[in-house]
C-alpha cells in the first residue's frame, strides 16, 4: 500500500516548465520538429501513393523550385503571406487577439479590384496602383479600426468582434460580384482588365515579382524599427503586458489600441491590393484563401520577429506548392496538400511545448 | 542578440537562395508544338485542369472523356498530367503554364470561370493549344490557339423532358393530379445562359407531352454544394412541385427526392445508385467525342475549330439508361425525338412552341450583335459554341 501511494505521488513522466532554455538547445528542438514533420509526412504519402520516399521528396523540392516559374510562385506566395504575418504583429504584440485578417485582407482586394474597374479607363496604370495602394490600406484600416473603437471605448471581445467582420467582408464581396460579375449570372468577375493590363503590378526589370517583393520588404524592415526603436513600438509592448502599468505611465491606452490595429488592419488591406493587383487580377470570395488564418500561425511561431517570420512563411509555402505537384504526379487530390499543411504545423506548434516545458522521467534509483 | 543575428542571416540566405534558384533551370519544350506538321502519338503530352475531382459529377464526366481519349490513341499515364480542385483564380493560370512548362503541346480547362486565366496563359504560349469548355471568349479573342467547346446538352435535356412528361402523363392519367397541378421544380445553379438555355430545354421537352405543365427554377448559386441542392428541392417540393430536375453537379436533389419519393431527373450520372426507386434518367455529356477530336487534330497538325459543340449527331450528348420509375411507353417517344434531332426535323428552341410576355419571339441578337433566330427556331450553340438562349419564357417562374 505503502509503495503504492508513494507511486502516485511521483508519475513516471512529469511536464516542468523551464526556467530558461538556452538558444541552442531551443533551435535544436525546433530543427528536431521540422525534421519529424518531414519524416512523418512522408511517411503519410508513402504509405498512400506507395512510391519511393525519396521521390516523394523530390517531387515536393520540384514543385515548390522546379522551375523558374515555380519558384516565382512560391516567391510571390511567401510575400503575401509574410505581408500578412508582419501585419499582425503590431495587434498581437499589443495581445489584441486580432483574428480578422481575412477580412481586412478581402475588403483590401475589394477596393483594389473596385478601382481597377472603375478608373481602369480613366487613369495612367502607375496612378491606378498607387491608388489601389493607399485605397485598400485605408478600407484595411477601417476593417480593422471598427472593433478596435468597441475595444479600447465599451471593452467588447475583439476575437469575436475581428471574427465577425470576416464574414461581412465575404459578404459585401459577393454583393459586389452582382455589379462585376462577367457574364451576368455567372458569380464571377473574370480577370479585371485583361486587355488593357490597367491596374496589373509592371514588371520592374523584367521582372513581375520584383514590385511584391520590394513592398513587402519595405513593410517587413519597416515594421521591425517601428516595434523595436519607435516609442509608439514602445507603448504597444506596455499595453500588451498590463494595461495598468500602461495607465500608470501616462500612455493614453485607448489611443495605442485604436491606433495600432489601425496599422495593423491597413497592412493586411495592403496585402489584399498586393493578392489582386500582384497575382490573381480578380475578385472572390476565396482571394484571402485562409492566409490571413495561417499568417497567425506565423506570427506566433515566429514569436513577431519579421527576420524569422521570412523562414517560417517560407518553409510553410514551400511544403504547400510541392504538395500541389506530388499531388498531380503521384495521382492524389490537391488535398494531399492540406494534409501535409496539417502536419507541419503539427509539429512546429506542438515543439513550442518543448522549448516551453521539459520532460522528466521518474528517477530509478530514488527511495 | 546572437540569436536574432543568426535569424536575420538566415532569413537573407533564404532568399538569396531562392532568387539564384531562377538562374537555373531554363525549360526549352519549344520545338515540341507548332500547329502544321503530324506528331507521333508517343510525343505529345496533354495537360487537363479539372476544377472537381472524381466525386463530383461533372469533371468526373471529363476524366471519363479523357480516358477514353487516351484509349483510343494509346497514350500512357505520363503523357497525361491531370490537375485537379483547381480553383477558378490565378491557380487556374499558375497550373495552365506549369503544364505548358511541363511540355503539354495542349491543356484543357472544364470549369467557366477558368476562361480568363486560361486566355492569360495563352497569350504567353502561343505555340501550344488552350481549350476551354463552356467558354464564349475564343473567337473573341483573337488567339489562334485559343478554343471553346461545348455540346448541345440543350437536346439531352429536351429529351429528359420528354422523359419526365411521359412521368407526368401518367400521373395525370391515373388520376394522381390533376392537370393544372402539373408543376415541375428545377434546381439550377446560376442565374445565366448555360442553366437558362438548360432548363428551357428540360421544360418544352415536358410541355411537347403534357401542355398544360408548369416549372419553378431556384438557384444555389453554387455549382456543387450538395446539402443546398437537397435544400433547394425540399423548397420546391413543399412549394408543391411534384416532379424535380437540376443543372448542379451533386446528387443532393436526388437524395432528398427518393425520400419524399419525387421523380427525378439528374444531371452527368446516373441517379440510379441514390434514387433507385425515383430517378427517372439524367442528360449527360459524352466529352470523349471532343477530347478524340482534339487530339485528332494535334496528331494530324490540322487547324481546331474556336468554337466547337455538336449534340445527338455526334453522340456527343445522350441520357442515361431509363429508370425503373419512367412511364410506359417513355422508350419509344424517347427514340421518336431523338430520331427527330438527329435529322432536323424537330428544333428544341421552336419559336412556335414558347412565348416570352406572351409574344412569340423573331429575333433576337446577342450582346455582338449577332441574330440567333432565323428559319422559326433559336440557333443555339451554333456560332460561338457556349449557350446563348437567356430568354425567360412563359410557363417558367424564377425565385
Amino acid at each position: 500500500m505503502l509503495r503504492e501511494s508513494a507511486k502516485s505521488r511521483e508519475p513516471f513522466v512529469r511536464m516542468v516548465k523551464r526556467d530558461r532554455i538556452g538558444t541552442k538547445k531551443a533551435i535544436g528542438i525546433r530543427i528536431t520538429a521540422v525534421i519529424l514533420s518531414l519524416v512523418v509526412s512522408g511517411v503519410v504519402i508513402v504509405k498512400i501513393t506507395g512510391q519511393n520516399p525519396l521521390e516523394v521528396y523530390e517531387g515536393i523540392v520540384s514543385g515548390a523550385i522546379g522551375t523558374d516559374r515555380r519558384v516565382w510562385v512560391t516567391v510571390r506566395e511567401i510575400m503575401v503571406l509574410l505581408l500578412i504575418s508582419v501585419g499582425l504583429i503590431p495587434a498581437f504584440k499589443m495581445k489584441f487577439w486580432n483574428i480578422g485578417a481575412e477580412g481586412q485582407i478581402l475588403v483590401g482586394g475589394l477596393v483594389a479590384a473596385a478601382i481597377m474597374i472603375y478608373a481602369g479607363d480613366r487613369l495612367p496604370s502607375w496612378l491606378i496602383i498607387v491608388l489601389m495602394f493607399v485605397g485598400s490600406g485605408l478600407a484595411g484600416l477601417i476593417w480593422g479600426m471598427i472593433p478596435a473603437i468597441f475595444k479600447a471605448i465599451y471593452n467588447t471581445n475583439e476575437t469575436l468582434f475581428t471574427l465577425m467582420l470576416n464574414y461581412v467582408a465575404m459578404q459585401l464581396v459577393t454583393f459586389c460580384i452582382v455589379f462585376w460579375e462577367k457574364p451576368v449570372g455567372s458569380n464571377t468577375v473574370g480577370v479585371i482588365n485583361s486587355s488593357s493590363g490597367k491596374g496589373w503590378f509592371p514588371e520592374l526589370f523584367g521582372n513581375s515579382q520584383l514590385l511584391n517583393i520590394l513592398v513587402v520588404s519595405a513593410v517587413t524592415i519597416g515594421m521591425f524599427i517601428y516595434m523595436k526603436y519607435s516609442k509608439q513600438g514602445y507603448e504597444i509592448a506596455v499595453v500588451g503586458e498590463s494595461e495598468d502599468t500602461a495607465n500608470y505611465a501616462g500612455i493614453n491606452v485607448k489611443k495605442v489600441i485604436i491606433r495600432t490595429v489601425m496599422i495593423s488592419g491597413a497592412i493586411c488591406g495592403i496585402a489584399g491590393a498586393i493578392i489582386v493587383g500582384g497575382c490573381s487580377h480578380t475578385i472572390s470570395t476565396s482571394t484571402a484563401g485562409g492566409r490571413g488564418f495561417t499568417a497567425i500561425i506565423v506570427t506566433w511561431m515566429s514569436k513577431f520577429n519579421p527576420f524569422v517570420m521570412i523562414l517560417v512563411s517560407a518553409f510553410l509555402v514551400f511544403m504547400q506548392q510541392g504538395s500541389v505537384q506530388i499531388a498531380s504526379q503521384f495521382g492524389l487530390n490537391q488535398n494531399a496538400s492540406d494534409i501535409i499543411t496539417g502536419i507541419l504545423l503539427f509539429f512546429l506548434i506542438g515543439c513550442e511545448f518543448f522549448v516551453t516545458y521539459k520532460v522528466e522521467f521518474r528517477r530509478r534509483n530514488r527511495g | 542578440m546572437k540569436r536574432k543575428i543568426l535569424s536575420i542571416l538566415l532569413g537573407f540566405a533564404m532568399v538569396a537562395a531562392l532568387l539564384s534558384g531562377c538562374g537555373g533551370s531554363k525549360d526549352a519544350d519549344s520545338e515540341a508544338s507548332g500547329t502544321n506538321g503530324k506528331k507521333d502519338a508517343s510525343k505529345i503530352k496533354v495537360g487537363v485542369i479539372y476544377v472537381g475531382d472524381e466525386n463530383e459529377g461533372y469533371t468526373a464526366a471529363h476524366m471519363d472523356g479523357i480516358k477514353q481519349m487516351a484509349a483510343e490513341y494509346g497514350l500512357s499515364a505520363e503523357q497525361i498530367i491531370e490537375k485537379t480542385c483547381i480553383k477558378e483564380d490565378e491557380s487556374c493560370y499558375d497550373a495552365a503554364v506549369d503544364l505548358a512548362d511541363q511540355g503539354c503541346n495542349i491543356i484543357f480547362g472544364n470549369s467557366f470561370g477558368h476562361e480568363d486565366h486560361l486566355i492569360r496563359a495563352a497569350k504567353e504560349f502561343t505555340d501550344v493549344e488552350f481549350c476551354h469548355a463552356t467558354g464564349y471568349q475564343a473567337a473573341s479573342s483573337g488567339l489562334s490557339n485559343m478554343h471553346n467547346y461545348f455540346d448541345n446538352i440543350f437536346e439531352a435535356r429536351y429529351v429528359s423532358g420528354v422523359v419526365a412528361g411521359m412521368k407526368l402523363q401518367e400521373m395525370i392519367d391515373n388520376g394522381t393530379i390533376t392537370k393544372d397541378k402539373a408543376r415541375i421544380g428545377y434546381v439550377g445553379a446560376f442565374p445565366y445562359a448555360e442553366v437558362v438555355s438548360g432548363y428551357t430545354a428540360f421544360y418544352l421537352g415536358v410541355k411537347s407531352i403534357v401542355d398544360s405543365a408548369t416549372m419553378e427554377v431556384r438557384y444555389t448559386n453554387s455549382w456543387a454544394d450538395s446539402s443546398l441542392e437537397g435544400e433547394t428541392a425540399t423548397a420546391l417540393i413543399a412549394d408543391g412541385c411534384i416532379l424535380i430536375s437540376q443543372h448542379a453537379d451533386t446528387t443532393g436533389a436526388p437524395s432528398v427526392c427518393e425520400t419524399k419519393g419525387i421523380p427525378v431527373v439528374g444531371y452527368n450520372v446516373d441517379m440510379a445508385s441514390v434514387a433507385p426507386k425515383t430517378a427517372l434518367t439524367s442528360p449527360t455529356n459524352n466529352w470523349g467525342v471532343y477530347y478524340k477530336y482534339a487530339i485528332g487534330c494535334i496528331l494530324d497538325g490540322t487547324k481546331m475549330d474556336a468554337d466547337w459543340c455538336k449534340g445527338y449527331a455526334e453522340d456527343a450528348v445522350g441520357i442515361t439508361k431509363l429508370g425503373t420509375a419512367c412511364a410506359k411507353g417513355t422508350q419509344e417517344k424517347v427514340d421518336e425525338a431523338i430520331k427527330a434531332i438527329k435529322d432536323g426535323s424537330l428544333h428544341v428552341f421552336d419559336t412556335s412552341k414558347f412565348t416570352v410576355g406572351g409574344k412569340t419571339m423573331n429575333t433576337w441578337k446577342n450582346k455582338a450583335g449577332v441574330e440567333y433566330i432565323k428559319d422559326g427556331y433559336f440557333h443555339e450553340s451554333e456560332g460561338i459554341s457556349a449557350p446563348a438562349f437567356e430568354l425567360r419564357i412563359d410557363g417558367i417562374t424564377e425565385k
